[in-house]
């Protein structure tokens, strides 16, 4: 494997001394970087959503004759006079087929598309749309409807060992959890601007995570080749999942243009953000777990129900933390889906994992309590370096640092052993942990490396920045392999029309797209010896092996005298310049012999007014296993980034539904509580650093997922620590304590 | 408030209304969503709107329902300022209008009439970033950066109202201001280290 970067001789590697700002940083803070809904084209129309009233039911008539009249409207796009979409027709559009037929299959949901000269005409004219519905009976209570087994469905089951082992372990707990369904709220709304550039070609800005998965999904359904869909996505104002796939604004922005025949711009509300572009979804999970007198695990059994829509299936992988993160015998999970007359969800920041962990993570800490032993060792007890669901060797685990450096930073040992037990400045004070783990994927990217006569480096790849630093990371590895100044390299992104790339998802784009960034580093380089040979006198008598490139020079490793600039280098090529396209693939038959996953561990104090219930966020540690930090400023952000949102999810968020219309009551930022400034405490990151040499060529793995899969765990658990009350049901309030609600 | 802390007062309401939630079959009926006929179409007024933009006379005939941020992003092509909600509740659309801050997107922008308003784009001095610019971009206070005007400009009217004397007073005034992406204690240290600079801002 070539493993160069981590020669601990190499020391020129490590110590090249790069800023470490963002490379794209200046253009967010003067606010010169440009999102979707900020370009403006020649005689661009403005689009708005005319959203139902009812969660389910027929449109019987939408009346348009007023709106239409009103100053500056173009058109009222809806079933009746909706255009003829090929993908549609031949079921190649996944998802709600919006603006093409009268059924309505949740409240919220796009029945019309206003298309106006201005945004002001095409805001003015929503009221103006009348809908008269035949409605349905319709069910949005995931809480009643899960206990009726008939209504579920895709269930799948694990098993290794005996099913319900655990209660025949002498000690074991048996407890439910559950998790409202939550928000990604992405600061930038989604966002599409479409222009048909010809009869059959169509340019899109798209606010997506995956420019290559929108022109995949908008080629299907406008029955269109790939290559006459182009999706920009140069900036990506937050996404934590909901850019993972395309909504209904895509399909509607991209048939008004071509009704219309020209761009059209149509940008969500906030409100909208709660019902069309996806959510975490609503769960509840059952988990048993025994153990013998000495902490080692008898058994666990995990079960878990979560929602999603009646017309998509959504399912994530809520049980899988139980199968293979400690070591036991006896696992058996059972996941199954709960249709709902709701939107569907998608996968949401640490997805299925980080509500699996909140309920695993919780549960040892009920163990430990039932115990008496302490939850750090009791999950050291339970330790494997083996993954014990595939029998392959972890490529790398170090939790056992992140708990050494975890406990001693929160001050673990001021832990009262009985909860409710500590007191300080007459609050209530406990310490909690949890871990947090999520696979590390290597998949296929392609990327282009073009070496100019001026000596610049660019590097093109079609993935995206939603804001964890890619660009950063990219340009870092890039400048790192090639060991020149990080201002000479640039890398681009957020353009289906560059190589293919991956979706940023899944804490995959730093291994996948960095890998290919270090290959096609590595194949420039030795592209630049060959030159040096060929074409350079002084080298002609050199093998490529006993040549070295840095500092923007070929030299010869065993007289350095021997040199070239790559510029002079450049010159005496016949291309005068480098320009070759790499493709990585995923991982090789090596990586394979392993199983690769980036761990968390965190640490949390709290304090709790015993008057109120009133909960204190006082100090975070976190910590992360991920292999090679590439970046470390952005992956401390983006672990910040986690904490934030694992206490939102600890804490604060709560999608909330009004039954009886179905309809979402807190569709604001006003009602739906992300955490604020205020809210966030000190919070130390920590990471291992080390990279994991069997896991891909830069050592490194994602931080995406698991800076917040177990964060909401630990809080909990903290809070138990300090009042011995146990709250099994997101978020924790004082009222859920035991306090009576403020008024 | 105090510092990090989580109370069940302001979601009350909700609770309250979340409660009469059951299983309910609505009966099929034809429902009619809109019973006022009386909505028609409004003939458009526009309006002449003058002032001053990052230092320079901006003179222009609007539409009259236009918003101080749509005027901005969609009018003049200013984008700096972005659009997080339109509803006052995130503060990405803060601007400084006579050296106050103002969440632009509650604004009509004809009510502006010859105000001196400053948008992200007239903090930098040409080449050179302003100190709070700096300082977000030395202590990475923003992820995906979609927030980042809104703070800048919170941040720059906080420590010149003198509200940057502690983290907690930083925390409060800046409350206005969500970023979704958790930056949070990054645009905190951003901005208590140009209080404690003095730099004059």
């Amino acid at each position: 494997m070539n493993n160069i970067h981590f020669d601990e001789n190499n020391t020129n590697y490590f110590k090249l001394d790069f800023a470490d700002e963002r490379v794209d940083g200046a253009d967010k803070v003067t606010g010169k970087a440009k999102y979707t809904a900020e370009y403006n084209l020649p005689n661009m129309a403005y689009a708005v959503f005319v959203t139902s009233t009812i969660a389910k039911g027929t449109i019987k008539n939408i009346d348009t004759a007023k709106a239409m009249a009103s100053p500056g409207v173009l058109d009222v796009i809806y079933y009746a006079n909706c255009p003829s979409v090929p993908g549609y027709i031949k079921n190649e559009w996944r998802g709600h087929k919006v603006l093409y037929d009268n059924q309505v299959k949740f409240f919220g949901q796009p029945i019309a598309l206003i298309v106006a000269d201005s945004l002001e005409n095409a805001n003015a004219a929503i009221r103006l749309v009348r809908a008269e519905y035949e409605s349905q009976a319709f069910e949005t209570n995931f809480d009643l409807a899960r206990k009726d087994a008939s209504k579920l469905k895709g269930t799948v089951v694990y098993k290794r060992g005996t099913e319900n082992k655990f209660k025949e372990a002498p000690v074991f707990i048996e407890a439910e959890y559950t998790i409202p369904a939550e928000v990604h709220l992405p600061m930038e709304m989604h966002a599409t601007i479409a222009f048909w550039e010809g009869e059959d070609k169509v340019t899109l800005y798209d606010k997506t995570q995956g420019p290559k998965s929108t022109q995949s999904t908008v080629a299907r359904t406008f029955g269109l080749s790939d290559k006459n869909v182009r999706v920009i996505a140069e900036n990506v104002g937050g996404g934590f999942g909901s850019g993972l796939r395309s909504w209904a604004n895509v399909p509607a922005a991209v048939m008004a243009s071509k009704k219309l025949n020209r761009p059209v711009k149509l940008v969500l509300t906030r409100p909208q953000m709660f019902t069309l572009v996806g959510y975490r979804p609503q769960s509840w999970q059952k988990i048993g777990i025994g153990a013998d007198a000495s902490g080692r695990f008898v058994g666990i059994t995990h079960e878990a129900i979560s929602g999603t829509s009646r017309y998509e299936d959504f399912r994530e992988g809520i049980v899988n933390v139980s199968k293979f993160l400690y070591a036991s015998d006896n696992v058996d999970t059972k996941y199954s889906m709960l249709p709902l007359d709701m939107s569907t969800p998608v996968w949401m920041r640490g997805p299925g994992e980080a509500t699996g962990s909140y309920g695993l993570e919780s549960a040892i800490d009920e163990l430990s309590y039932k115990l008496k032993m302490d939850p750090i060792a009791l999950r050291l007890k339970n330790f494997t370096t083996v993954n014990p669901e595939n029998k392959l060797p972890f490529s790398d685990i170090n939790l056992k640092d992140c708990y050494a450096y975890g406990k001693d930073k929160i001050g673990w040992k001021n832990r009262p052993t009985v909860p409710g037990s500590l007191k300080e400045n007459g609050w209530l004070i406990g310490y909690g942990m949890a871990n947090g783990v999520f696979g590390a994927g290597k998949g296929a990217a392609t990327v282009r490396a073009l070496l100019n006569q001026d000596g610049k480096l660019t590097l093109e790849c079609a993935v995206s920045d939603m804001g964890p630093g890619t660009t950063t990371s990219m340009t870092k590895i890039a400048a790192t392999a090639m060991q020149m100044p990080i201002e000479k390299v640039k890398f681009k992104l957020g353009d289906s029309d560059l190589p293919p790339g991956p979706s940023q998802g899944g804490s995959g784009t730093t291994s996948t797209v960095g890998s290919a960034v270090d290959l096609a580093c590595s194949t420039l380089k030795q592209n630049l010896k060959d030159l040096a040979i060929k074409y350079a006198p002084a080298f002609a008598s050199l093998k490529s092996d006993a040549l070295e490139v840095k500092n923007e020079m070929v030299l010869a490793v065993a007289d350095p005298t021997i040199k070239i600039a790559i510029v002079d280098l450049l010159q005496l090529s016949p291309d005068k310049k480098i320009d070759m396209t790499i493709a990585s693939s995923g991982k090789t038959a090596e990586q394979l012999k392993f199983t690769s996953n980036s761990f968390s561990s965190h640490y949390v104090k709290v304090a709790v007014h015993p008057k109120d219930g009133t909960i204190k966020i006082l100090q975070v540690v976190t910590t992360g296993d991920a292999g090679k930090i590439i970046s470390p400023k952005t992956a401390r952000s983006q672990m910040i980034g986690g904490v934030v949102g694992g206490i939102g999810m600890a804490l604060t968020e709560q999608l909330e539904m009004d039954h009886q219309s179905g309809q979402i009551i807190n569709a604001s930022f006003g009602a739906y509580k992300v955490p604020l400034h205020s809210q966030i405490p000190p919070t130390d990151v920590w990471f291992v650093d080390k990279p994991d040499v069997n896991m891909n060529s830069i050592g490194a793995k994602g931080i995406g997922e698991i800076a917040l899969i177990g964060f909401a765990a630990a809080v909990t658990n903290a809070v138990y620590n300090a009042t011995g009350k146990r709250v099994r049901d997101l978020p924790i309030t004082p009222a859920k304590l035991g306090f009576k609600a403020k008024v | 408030m105090n510092p990090c802390q989580f109370d069940d007062a302001r979601r009350g309401f909700l609770k309250k209304s979340a409660s009469v939630a059951a299983l309910y079959f609505t009966p099929s009926v034809l429902v009619k969503t809109f019973a006022a006929d009386a909505i028609v179409p409004m003939p458009i007024a526009k309006e002449k709107l003058q002032f001053i933009l990052n230092g320079k006379s901006v003179s222009l005939e609007i539409d009259a329902r236009t918003t101080m941020l749509n005027l901005l992003r969609e009018h003049i092509g200013y984008t700096g300022t972005k659009k997080g909600c339109e509803m006052g509740q995130c503060g990405a659309c803060t601007i400084h209008v006579n050296g106050k801050r103002l969440k632009s997107c509650t604004q009509l922008a004809l009510n502006h009439q010859n105000n001196q308003i400053t948008t992200i784009e007239g903090l930098a001095n040409g080449d050179q970033l302003h100190p709070m610019q700096a300082a977000f971009l030395k202590h990475d206070a923003f992820q995906c950066g979609y927030c980042t005007s809104g703070q800048i400009m919170s941040a720059v009217a906080c420590v010149r109202e003198g509200k940057a004397s502690s983290r907690a007073s930083i925390q409060a005034y800046m409350d206005t201001n969500i970023c979704r992406c958790g930056a949070y204690q990054n645009i905190v240290d951003a901005i208590d280290e140009v209080a404690k600079s003095g730099a004059k801002i």
